[in-house]
């Protein structure tokens, strides 16, 4: 275990490197209402965070993360552009004894900034700059490319907003492809269902399975079951645009070849066009950073198993040893902007350094 | 001297007595009815501690007692990593109940985790708010339904009379453990149809962190060979 002094040491230096780059530093309440934090992150963010109890406020999260109370401290009184650097502990609930720490400190940086892919390209520079002594191994992806993919495809406006909505499920969203390309065989119990819903008019087949009981009315349940019979009439996705969102799934190629890649595909689904400009428009930022884009890793879905809220560029890097968290990671939030900001949005990109495995690499142990 | 802890009451705690006497190990309330202290004939070094059975496993976790009776629905859920705090030793092969999720039977849209899913996408759409699911299961029913893909949920927690909350607009389904599932059908609920969460049943296990010296381990061996069992692996 390295040594908490050597922690903070660590953590102030990256915090000083963050505040010199011409970030404001912030700070952040450790106590978060769980509402916010369980509204964006559902049911899954409770067995990855403490909760407790006010007796006043109701329930309290342990700060899991700081890009959301940022957010929301920028989005209530703050100027565009901004830079902002934080310092502070983050607490993850674990199930088992030898899992990652429960605590731990974070130093991050965030950018508030229309202009996006010099952004995109100003975090991973800087805190890949700060980290350079430590030889760590990049990767990077764009959540926004397999977006922009699945809004192109010629389906359903339903069947695109399912798999949007899994996005970040990787498991689930590959079933429902599966599915919608008529790769996998319909489950029987759907067979079942869309003959008894076929069978008369939804309205008498609810008064028939017995009280309703609840909050969801009959028309909700009269709204989806239509939703069911239109989705079985609807022609499965044609096989060369399903074969375009498989391949991107498996994207792997350094970013300059990724590029050429992709560019190559998009005459065959023109809606990526303004996400592969975007990925162009960050390669360019990045090398005249100084990375090397030629090398850089990529991988369309890298980042898809992260706490839902990335929505283009993510990145991470990573220790030679695989069983060790990424030393520093982070990505574009676009989106969650939108959420927190009640009807305004700003694009914003942010990335955390772990600074404890920064000083166990240093420090050699 | 080796502490077994077992249900203090009702069903659970005669159907043990009963399992153990038929293999030859007696086990009963002593003192008077209001009691809760018990004794072991037949096998020698073992002393019955007689708890709530819901709070077996969290006296099996913290080592006080060696070994517990209670059912695996319990364990699972109270515990994290449960199989690393606690071994299996025996299933008892009573106390069946599966925790199932269970909505409201008008739902004829609805009939897997998969409908469970897109109806909870709609239903957040709507109302404004993620579906309810109401129920004591939490880490067995988030865990499920994380595995599974289901997402736009919220569990709250219901301590009793799980059932009626769907009728009280606490809930929109709920997940539960049921044997026959009347007390679903009587709800005006029904069982989702691929599979349930849990098969549970009355199951004695080993704890790992209790202190097994010699005399603990000996009295082990001779339950052991009493119950014609292997030694549990740990």
């Amino acid at each position: 275990m390295t040594d908490r002094a050597a922690i903070r040491l660590e953590a102030e230096r990256l915090f000083a490197a963050f505040l010199s780059a011409g970030a404001v530093p912030v700070e952040t309440d450790i106590l978060q209402p769980a509402e916010v934090l369980l509204d964006l992150y559902g049911e899954d963010i409770r067995a990855r965070a403490y909760v407790t109890a006010d007796p006043l406020m109701g329930e309290m999260m342990l700060r899991p993360d700081f890009t959301v109370p940022v957010v929301q401290a920028h989005m209530a009184d703050g100027a565009e552009p901004a830079r902002y650097a934080y310092m502070g502990e983050v607490f993850r609930r674990q199930e088992s004894l030898d899992a990652r720490a429960r605590e731990y400190l974070q130093v991050g940086f965030e950018v508030f900034d229309r202009a996006a892919p010099e952004a995109d390209a100003e975090v991973f520079a800087l805190i890949s700059d700060t980290l350079a002594d430590l030889n760590l191994r990049p990767a990077t992806g764009d959540i926004g490319i397999l977006m922009a993919a699945v809004r192109g495809l010629s389906t359903s406006e339903r069947r695109k907003a399912a798999l949007l909505r899994h996005i970040w499920r990787p498991k689930r969203f590959r079933a429902l492809l599966d599915r919608f390309a008529g790769r996998a065989p319909q489950a029987a119990a759907r067979a079942s269902l869309l003959e008894r819903l076929a069978s008369d008019a939804a309205p008498a087949l609810i008064v028939q399975a017995g009280p309703l009981v609840g909050l969801r009315s009959a028309e909700d349940i009269a709204e989806r079951a239509a939703a069911l019979l239109e989705d079985a009439k609807t022609p499965p996705i044609a096989a060369t645009e399903a074969a375009l969102i498989y391949d991107l799934l498996t994207l792997q190629a350094p970013a300059n070849a990724a590029l050429a890649h992709l560019r190559g595909i998009a005459p065959m689904l023109p809606a990526i066009e303004p996400a592969i400009s975007a990925f162009a428009a960050r390669l360019d930022a990045l090398k005249a950073r100084g990375v090397d884009v030629e090398h850089l890793p990529f991988e369309a879905s890298h980042g898809r198993t992260t706490l839902e809220y990335y929505d283009g560029f993510v990145f991470s890097l990573l220790a030679g040893d695989p069983h060790l968290p990424p030393v520093a990671s982070g990505g574009r939030y676009d989106a969650l902007t939108a959420v927190l900001g009640q009807g305004r949005s700003i694009p914003a990109v942010g990335g955390i350094v772990r600074p404890e495995l920064v000083a166990r690499l240093r420090g050699g142990a | 001297m080796l502490k077994i802890g077992v249900p203090s009451k009702g069903r659970l705690m005669e159907k043990t007595f009963d399992w153990f006497g038929a293999r030859g190990v007696a086990m009963a309330r002593t003192g008077n009815e209001r009691e809760y202290s018990g004794a072991v004939e037949g096998v020698g070094g073992v002393e019955l501690v007689l708890l709530s059975a819901g709070e077996i496993p969290r006296e099996l976790a913290a080592g006080r007692i060696h070994l517990g009776v209670t059912g695996s629905d319990l364990v699972r859920d109270k515990l994290a990593g449960w199989q690393n705090q606690v071994s299996e030793w025996a299933r008892l092969g009573f106390g069946h109940a599966d925790l199932v999720i269970a909505v409201p039977a008008a739902w004829i849209d609805v009939d897997t985790l998969d409908d469970l899913d897109a109806a909870a996408a709609a239903f957040r759409a709507r109302h404004g708010f993620r579906l309810r699911i109401a129920t004591k299961y939490h880490r067995l029913v988030r865990d499920h339904l994380t595995r599974n893909g289901v997402a736009d949920y919220a569990l709250v927690d219901s301590q009793g009379a799980t059932e009626g909350t769907v009728k009280n607009l606490t809930a929109e389904a709920i997940a539960d453990i049921t044997s026959t599932g009347e007390t679903l059908r009587a709800n005006h609920l029904k069982i989702l149809s691929d599979g349930p969460i849990h098969q549970s049943q009355a199951t004695l296990y080993a704890a790992h962190n209790a202190e097994w010296g010699g005399p603990e381990r000996s009295a082990l061996a001779g339950l052991a060979a009493s119950l014609g069992l292997p030694l549990p692996v740990f």
